[in-house]
Order: structure tokens, then sequence, then C-alpha cells
């Protein structure tokens, strides 16, 4: 099938290079014919996110630091200059202090509690109370979270209250763009290698511990969790809204260590 | 030059763009390559994937030079 984003424009929040979800994303998109935009935060990314955008054929590139209101109205008002309407956003920001992503969640300090909060789950809702005036024919909102918002997983800690918090503002806010035709899911995407994951503590245990056991016993790609989310942003799935679709190789499903998965435990040189 | 050494510098080279003969022992990625705090993490995460081994977070902060990126790659492979 070809074209089936034909005509639809986007926002891509939180690439950060081309191991990110969201490249994986923007690329399943633009593939399928989407216009697209994109939000940075900092010079550092917006090195990296320039040629890439410009690979998918977009010039549209904005700043945006989603802990500060002013700075989301200030990237949407930049947004409007380009386009007067748009169809969908990908929500791919998360931050939690790296220090915290070990260790106990009860030792979490209120700082950090408040600031995961605030960047991981309301940016989200902020981002949402501005497109959806941006979107009279409605559309669709997407974001990324972890399995670690429904049970504990290592050292995820803080930011899996904070997936939790963000899975059940999509359910809300499904509820109150509804009627809108705005559509609004998440996807909880497995264990991917990217930037943002090198902060979490023994992450590739993880990902082997996750590799054995999952029912198709391997990790995701990005191209994977792009062509689920490019059918979440698409009329594809134009009766779908506040659910947490899985794309983990089926690991959500399982209650125990496979019989045939290795004994494997975290290699600590110290 | 090991084998591991020039495999390390073709990655640095590469991801950071710089001359070859720029990256030598005491080369600091930061101060004279110019990386930022990225480039650090995706330089061990390339480290990573061409030699197919595990850089602890604890080790991956001190990996600050190409010397010390060399020396880390070696012990571990």
């Amino acid at each position: 099938m070809q074209g089936l984003m034909n005509g639809k424009r986007g926002l891509i929040m939180g690439l950060a290079n081309d191991k990110s979800i969201a490249w994986g994303i923007a690329q399943a998109c633009a593939e399928q014919g989407a216009e697209l935009a994109f939000s940075y935060q900092g010079d550092a990314v917006k090195k990296r996110v320039l040629p890439l955008a410009e690979q998918l054929g977009s010039n549209i590139v904005l700043p945006c630091d989603v802990g500060d209101m002013a700075s989301i109205d200030a990237m949407f008002d930049g947004l409007k200059e380009h386009w007067d309407h748009f169809d969908f956003v990908v929500h791919a920001i998360g931050f939690s202090d790296k220090s915290e992503l070990r260790g106990r969640y009860v030792d979490t300090s209120l700082d950090n509690f408040l600031m995961t909060m605030n960047i991981s789950v309301y940016s989200f809702t902020a981002v949402a109370q501005r497109a959806e005036k941006m979107m009279p024919n409605g559309g669709s909102l997407l974001t990324l979270t972890y399995y670690g918002a429904e049970k504990v997983m290592p050292h995820y800690n803080v930011m899996g209250l904070a997936k939790s918090a963000l899975e059940t503002s999509v359910q809300y806010m499904a509820e109150d763009l509804g009627k809108q035709n705005i559509r609004v899911n998440a996807i909880s995407a497995g264990t991917i290698k990217t930037l943002a994951a090198s902060g979490i503590g023994d992450f590739r245990y993880i990902m082997k511990w996750t590799e054995h056991n999952s029912p198709l016993r391997r990790t995701v790609t990005t191209t994977e969790v792009g062509k689920s989310a490019m059918y979440l942003l698409s009329d594809l799935s134009s009766a779908v809204t506040g659910t947490v679709h899985h794309v983990d190789s089926g690991y959500h499903v399982v209650g125990m260590k496979a019989v045939d998965a290795p004994d494997i435990t975290v290699d600590k040189k110290d | 030059m090991s084998d591991i050494a020039d495999r390390v510098r073709k990655i640095v080279v590469e991801h950071l763009g710089v001359e070859e003969d720029k990256v030598v022992e005491n080369a600091s990625f930061i101060d004279d390559l110019g990386a930022d705090s990225l480039d650090t993490v995706e330089l061990v995460m390339a480290f990573e994937e061409e030699f197919g081994i595990e850089i602890p977070d604890d080790a991956a902060e001190s990996i600050q030079s190409f010397g010390d990126a060399v020396a880390f790659v070696t012990k571990a492979s």
C-alpha cells in the first residue's frame, strides 16, 4: 500500500538522532506521503535534527522546550506560519534525572518527581491543548510509553509512574477530544537502545531479558514501531482512540521466564 | 597501530567529522575534537555496536579521549 498519508501534515516532537523511535515514525509517515514538521530542544539536538528533517523533505524545524509553556506557544506560532491546520502529532518526549533511574524508586526526590511528571506527562497535555485548535477536521495524537507503567521494571522508577499518568491522560484526552474527531493513543514500545534509554541503569540486561522471554523471542526496531505508529496516525485506525498499543514482541503478556530462556544475570564488574 | 585503534579512529573520524591526524592518543573528544555531550553517548553506542561489547554507564563516563576508548575496547574485547 502506498500513499496512506497523502495530504496529511504532522508534527514530530522528540527526534534526537537516527536511533530515535521518533525517526522510525517520521520515516514511516513520510514514506506514505505525509508532510512533516519537527521540534527540537537545544543546539546539540538541532544539529542532528536538521539533516534528518531535510532527508524527509521537511524545512520546518522549530525549537521547543516543553517545560516552558511560552516556548510551546512560540513553537505553535512558528508552525502556523507554515500551516493553518494539521493532522497529527507524535510526542516522543520524556525526561528524568539519570541518577534516579537506578537504585530505589522510594528514594525519589520531590524536585525530580515534579520535573519528570512535568516533562514526561504534562507536556503531552499542553501540546494537545494547542494542537486541537489547529485540527478543525479532526486529527490523531500519539505518545510513547513503556511497560514499566504497568508493571515494575528494574530502575524505571519514577519514569514508570510518569508513564502510568501519561497512559491515563491518553484516556481522558480521548474522551475530551473525541467529539472533534481527534483521536489520542499511545504506543508501548519494547526495549530499544536509544539515546534516552542510555540513561536507564542495566538497560542491556533488560533488553536481553525481553529478547529471551518475549513471545517473538526478539527485540523490536524503530522501523517496526514506526509502522505501527503510522497505522495509529493514519485513517487505517479511524475508530481507534484512548488505547495503549503494545509494539513489544508480545512481552506484555508474559507471566514468567520462558522455559527455554537462559538464566541471565547482570554482569557487574565491580 | 593496532586494528582496534584503527577501527576506533574510523568511528571517531566519521562521527565527529574530524581529520584523521587529529585523533591522537590524548585527544579529548570534547576539548580537542569538538564533541558535544550527545556525541560522547553516541560514540560509546557506536563502539558497542562495532566491537559487540557492553560498556557500562560508569565506564562510559570515564571514556573521555581516543586513548581511553582504545584502552577500554582492548580490555573488553
